[in-house]
């Protein structure tokens, strides 16, 4: 190896010699009408969180820490484009059409991550519930018999094992912290506890896609155990909040997201097809 | 060290970073953040550090456990080696009938 070759490696790649990727990975084909609707709630998902984690850049507890939401909504962002323009292709809408041009009836997220950002402490809470179910979503999906959802399962499986793994960090350490983090972090997972029995419900759309899609009750055991398992070393106790009356995958919504939806949306339809 | 976030004005120790960016390659020193422990520090590290592919393996050291040279002593420090050419290879001659030199 020469020497100019080693200072390559340390240094910075020069923008004209860079080869970008492929930015929505191994999606081909059209989806039915069934398989859209079911990308379009994984999208959905991923697109309201990504927005959601957006807002922490400039007002998390440091620099560092807008760095690690911002990266984890854009990895979140990645996951919503390939699955949104998957579900687009049963009804030939665009990615952006289906981000921008749906009104909160039409969205099929659930109610989870329409939840408000809260302080860090509840941020950290939601994302920690969050993660722990996709992780368990993402491994089980790469067993699909559709191709484009495994090749997306199989990009986004690893990210979210790192979100997971950030939230873990967090959750121990402020539960662990102070009296007054360890008072605010089991507040914060009793709020968002109430969301997570709809991440887990099993319906019409899922048992028709058999095969196809995981079951979402059978992802259950998996993330009961990644949460117990954080808990006990956290010495918390799972919170006992009985569940919400959530129904976001009918298109049912809190409050809450129409306010994401009107943040995330009137650019692109205040300018129709600006570009920049 | 004292326990970050004891006061509110305080803010998290800071961590210097290495990276290496290959195999056979050294870690080289790309920068510092700031971390609640070291556990933390890693995960800054690999948010900030390594967006782009740049690495395959991590160091991160507490800043305040590196001692460094005196930039204002550099000259008592540094400048000995100046006018020492018996230092360097070159200064000597090579003895007639040595090979493979």
């Amino acid at each position: 190896m020469n020497d100019a070759h080693v200072d390559d490696l340390h240094g910075d790649v020069s923008v004209d010699q860079l080869q970008l990727s492929e930015e929505l990975l191994g999606v081909s084909g059209t989806a039915s009408q069934d398989v859209a609707e079911y990308a379009m709630r994984l999208g959905d998902d991923a697109l309201i969180l990504a927005q959601q984690l957006g807002w922490w850049i400039s007002r998390a507890p440091e620099l560092e820490e807008d760095l690690a939401l911002g990266n984890i909504g854009l990895d979140l962002l990645g996951h919503a484009r390939a699955l949104l323009h998957y579900a687009g292709t049963a009804s030939d809408r665009s990615e952006d059409d289906l981000a921008y041009w749906r009104d909160e009836s039409e969205f099929r997220s659930c109610w989870l991550v329409e939840q408000p950002n809260g302080h860090f402490g509840d941020t950290i809470a939601r994302q920690f519930l969050f993660s722990a179910y996709q992780a368990e979503l993402y491994r089980e999906l790469q067993r699909s018999d559709d191709a484009s959802l495994v090749a997306i399962a199989g990009k986004a499986d690893r990210e979210v094992r790192y979100h997971l793994d950030h939230a873990t960090q967090w959750i121990l350490r402020l539960a662990g912290g102070t009296d007054e983090s360890r008072e605010r972090i089991t507040v914060s997972l009793a709020e968002v506890w109430p969301y997570v029995d709809e991440l887990f419900t099993d319906d019409a759309l899922t048992e028709r896609l058999s095969g196809t899609v995981p079951q979402p009750s059978a992802l259950r055991a998996g993330f009961d155990a990644t949460i117990d398992a954080v808990l006990a070393e956290a010495e918390l106790e799972r919170p006992a909040a009985k569940p919400a009356m959530a129904a976001g995958r009918e298109g049912r919504h809190s409050t809450q997201l129409g306010y994401i939806l009107a943040e995330m949306q009137w650019l692109a339809r205040r300018h129709p097809g600006a570009t920049w | 060290m004292s326990t970050p976030g004891e006061t509110g004005t305080e803010t998290w120790p800071l961590w210097e970073v290495f990276v290496r960016a290959g195999r056979g390659l050294s870690h080289v020193h790309v920068g510092s953040l700031h971390a609640p422990d070291e556990t933390m520090a890693l995960r800054n590290a690999r948010d900030l550090y390594t967006r782009r592919n740049e690495g395959l393996s991590i160091w991160v050291v507490p800043a305040a456990a590196i001692t460094t040279s005196d930039p204002d002593a550099k000259g008592v420090f540094f400048e000995s080696p100046a006018a020492k050419n018996y230092r360097h290879a070159v200064y000597y001659t090579r003895a007639e009938g040595v090979k493979h030199l």
